[in-house]
């Protein structure tokens, strides 16, 4: 019955928890380095159109890797963009 | 079987026994897979590389024993010789011990592969216990090795260790590393509160050689200096199967979910009450 209950497993807290740590890990990428890559990527973004970077998120992930070394560790990043249209028509 | 015993590799082979994390069963593992192959009839040498902490010896029941260590050797205190301990249970068995009032600066990586060189000339299998930790006792445990067993235990600070020491592995040219998963206990991974040993592999993506259950007869085994492959505990026969692997024989892995069904099945009871 308790499983019903309980949101998430602790095994699977676990392995999504490592999941996100071991690529950051491999990477060898400090979070002040992902902290340094979003404000640059935050100000190139932010001359072409206005976005709000208090709310953009950067991570990196592996699409379904297997083995190590398979497939390479790719980098998101979810930019909300509050208007596109003016600032895009002033530096035309 | 007598097709499998001949594809066995002629030279020696240099294991390192390694984990990153500390605590997790290096030496245990070190002692009962080194016991379990000089049963099986190899010459086997173990090594305690764990300069100033060392632990292999108490572990295999030899702590009397010691007169010269591993730092004699490679100062020229003594001969290779003089400083290994026969075990008298195991024919075929010997372990280097470690310097217990030195530290790691004592030993170079290159003074470690003309000891292991040496060695390699009497024995089928040099076993190194590595310390804890990725510093120079690491790098001294894995200059010599041309294989790994890497330890783990189903925990997220482990892994995040044992990842990190297969990629220095890798980094170090090693080609052979296999995964033993330490500790495993089936109730729990049942319940979802432990990660099972498929979701480990599939983690750190190296071959796996072995699971050894959670077992009390390890501490007992350990309490008697005695190690506990090939009794019929647990963690004793899964040791077995692991010295098996390491020969290159292809071993069934246990169901460990047999043994314990019933008390899932009491516990379960509870649980749903």
């Amino acid at each position: 019955m308790r499983h019903f209950f309980r949101r998430k497993s602790s095994c699977q807290v676990a392995k999504d928890r490592l999941k996100i740590l071991l690529i950051s890990d491999r990477v060898n990428c400090s979070p002040e380095v992902m902290e340094m890559i979003k404000s640059d990527i935050a100000k190139v973004i932010s001359k072409y159109m206005k976005i709000d970077a208090d709310n953009m998120e950067i991570q990196i992930n592996t699409k379904g890797s297997k083995g190590r070394g398979g497939s390479k560790p790719s980098l998101y990043a979810n930019i909300p963009i509050v208007d596109v249209s003016t600032d895009l028509a002033a530096n035309r | 079987m007598d097709k499998q015993f001949s594809q066995e590799p002629k030279g020696s082979q240099v294991i390192v026994v390694t984990s990153g994390k500390g605590g997790v069963g290096k030496t245990t593992t070190s002692a009962n897979v080194g016991t379990g192959l000089a049963k099986l009839g190899k010459k086997v040498c173990l090594i305690d590389t764990d300069i100033g902490l060392r632990n292999l010896d108490v572990v295999m029941g030899l702590e009397n024993r010691i007169v010269y260590n591993l730092v004699d050797v490679i100062e020229g205190s003594c001969r290779i010789k003089q400083a290994l301990i026969r075990d008298k249970r195991h024919p075929g068995l010997y372990l280097m011990p470690s310097a217990q009032t030195r530290d790691k600066s004592a030993v170079t990586p290159g003074q470690m592969v003309k000891v292991i060189e040496h060695l390699k000339e009497q024995f089928d299998y040099i076993i190194l216990d590595c310390p804890a930790g990725i510093e120079q006792g690491f790098q001294n445990a894995i200059a010599g090795a041309n294989r790994a067993l890497v330890v783990t235990t189903p925990e997220v600070s482990a892994i995040r260790d044992a990842d990190r020491i297969i990629g220095l592995l890798e980094a170090n040219g090693f080609k052979q590393m296999d995964l033993v998963i330490n500790r495993l206990r089936m109730d729990m991974v049942r319940r979802g509160d432990m990660m099972s040993a498929q979701d480990v592999v599939d983690i750190l993506a190296i071959p796996l050689i072995g699971i050894i259950p959670d077992d009390e007869n390890v501490v007992i085994a350990t309490n008697q200096g005695e190690p506990l492959v090939g009794s019929d505990s647990p963690a004793g026969k899964a040791y077995s199967n692991v010295v098996l692997r390491v020969e290159g024989r292809e071993v069934p892995y246990m169901n460990f979910e047999k043994g314990i069904s019933f008390w899932t099945r009491v516990t379960g009871i509870f649980h749903k009450a």
